[in-house]
């Protein structure tokens, strides 16, 4: 059974068609990476899938269980979680009261701080700063903490919404990594990037979207040597 | 002197739980609750009916009574606030701020006007008034039912506090403040949590004017509306949407009314009051304690 098929996905936001037919599938413990260009529609995809976009067609099973239009609160609690774009840790609430919120949902405090611990053990700079500010990190810091946080409420699907956005290429490099020990753990990924070089390293598999539909798909190692690919998102051949 | 700063700090207390609400309504979902003073009114006004269904009042029974009142009537006026977001505010979550602002005025104007049809235009006699034992304090005179009601209103405060800052459901609370699409992604029912803190928010109100009815002994329809204006007053001075301030600036304003009505008489008092708001509006508008978010992106 797949972590995660959309079939057929529409969304409308007003006037704009932001998805048409939208179809990709996450297997089990898989890495798969979501590329295209601004306005392709791929943070539309993960918020579709997460709750927080309500689509006007098709449909979203997770662990093969129809999830379209389920509340985000409730998506959360199934073990899908969504890691938005631009980190959006909660600035003036500490280190560990955003990783504690995580467990929010987690009934048993005892493995939200087992959860917590092993945050901190993945991520020691967490674990250094865990009483300032998360606003006061620094980029790849509130990246991991985002990522961090997501890890407390006991995910078996992440989605990820550029994680590299704005870093330096060897903090890039560093969330890669815990993008694949998490996955090594067992958390199947969807990967969206526009950082497709980074992002096909770690993937097993890719999907390249544009105007809001799959044009091509393939392995991660397929999509490298593609020469549309390459053209369009490696920077030419 | 002492009994400028008693009579500041007494009104202060009752400032400081009404503008509690309007700060922490404004700190989840910056919606400034005009309506919330008339939540105060509305407790008064339960408050009055349970207690007009209890019967006579016996003098030595008066506290143990007005406190039950007390708890009764927070639960009640917090479930009208709860109601009030569902109804009124809850559609228009995505709608722009102005739309939420007229229709927390009409809000307000449907509770006056409501419980006007409901109750008549006169007001009507708190059917409890606490003995009025007095005693000096540092040269203040202070009586027994004052230093209740204050005790009251602190414990209430101190407990607010404690459950914002240290429990879970604060810090959901908080975090909804900062960033609903990102609680949402936590596993938290945004929804709920903003009922909650309308649910805490109305029922400090509804305490405040269960207290104000057993203090000036006078209740009607339109008392929530100066009050409500004097709190909103009192959680800019403080730093509207943070807690700890808002508590400041309640007893801040008490303080500023007592004095200047001792300077230059009771009827300069609402104009010292509104002065102030208008000073710390265009001098300092995060107020004392506002929130300057440190934040690199």
């Amino acid at each position: 059974m797949a972590a995660l098929e959309i079939d057929g996905l529409d969304v409308h936001y007003g006037g704009v068609h932001a998805l048409r037919g939208l179809s990709l599938t996450v297997g089990e413990g898989e890495v798969v990476a979501l590329l295209g260009n601004n306005g392709a529609g791929k943070t539309t995809t993960l918020s579709a899938v997460s709750g927080l976009v309500r689509p006007s067609a098709g449909r979203v099973a997770y662990e093969g269980r129809d999830i379209t239009g389920a509340k985000p609160s409730a998506i959360v609690r199934l073990g899908l979680v969504h890691v938005p774009e631009g980190r959006r840790v909660f600035s003036t609430l500490s280190v560990h009261d955003n990783l504690l919120l995580g467990g929010y949902a987690v009934g048993d405090q005892a493995e939200v701080r087992r959860r917590i611990d092993r945050v901190y053990a993945l991520l020691p700079r967490l674990a250094e700063r865990s009483g300032q500010q998360g606003g006061t990190l620094s980029g790849g810091e509130q990246q991991m903490l985002a990522i961090g946080r997501a890890l407390v409420t006991g995910p078996r699907l992440l989605l990820l919404d550029e994680p590299s956005m704005g870093l330096a290429p060897l903090v890039v490099a560093a969330v890669m990594d815990v993008i694949r020990e998490i996955n090594a753990e067992g958390t199947a990924v969807l990967l969206v990037e526009q950082n497709a070089r980074a992002a096909l390293k770690i993937a097993h598999r890719g999907y390249v979207i544009e105007n809001g539909t799959c044009v091509l798909t393939g392995t991660a190692a397929d999509l490298r040597e593609d020469t549309r690919v390459a053209e369009a998102y490696l920077g030419g051949v | 002197m002492s009994q400028l700063v008693w009579n500041g700090l007494f009104v202060g207390s009752f400032y400081a739980l009404v503008a509690l609400g309007y700060s922490m309504v404004y700190g989840i979902i910056k919606l400034l609750n005009f309506a919330h003073g008339d939540l105060y009114m509305l407790g008064a006004f339960i408050g009055f009916a349970v207690l007009g269904a209890a019967g006579g009042v016996s003098a030595g029974m008066a506290l143990p009574l007005l406190l039950f009142v007390l708890v009764l009537t927070m639960g009640v006026t917090g479930l009208a606030g709860v109601l009030l977001e569902r109804v009124a505010y809850r559609r228009l979550r995505g709608a722009p701020r102005l739309s939420l602002l007229i229709t927390a005025v009409g809000a307000s104007f449907a509770l006056e006007y409501g419980m006007r049809a409901a109750s008549g235009a006169d007001p009507r006699v708190y059917p409890v008034r606490l003995g009025g034992t007095s005693l000096e304090v540092f040269g203040a005179r202070v009586t027994l039912q004052q230093l209740a009601l204050v005790a009251v209103a602190v414990l209430l405060m101190i407990g607010l506090n404690l459950l914002v800052t240290r429990s879970r459901e604060g810090r959901a609370m908080r975090a909804v403040a900062l960033d609903p699409k990102a609680a949402a992604l936590m596993g938290i029912d945004v929804d709920a949590v903003i009922s909650r803190t309308f649910f805490l928010g109305s029922a400090l109100a509804g305490a405040a004017g269960v207290m104000a009815g057993a203090h000036y002994g006078k209740i009607d329809f339109m008392m929530g509306f100066l009050i409500g204006l004097k709190a909103f007053t009192a959680a800019v001075i403080g730093g509207i949407g943070n807690i700890p301030g808002t508590m400041l600036g309640g007893l801040l304003l008490g303080l500023l009314e007592s004095f200047g009505t001792f300077w230059l008489g009771g009827e300069w008092r609402d104009v010292f009051a509104f002065g102030v708001l208008i000073l710390f509006l265009t001098v300092r508008p995060t107020g004392l304690l506002g929130e300057r978010v440190t934040e690199r992106v």
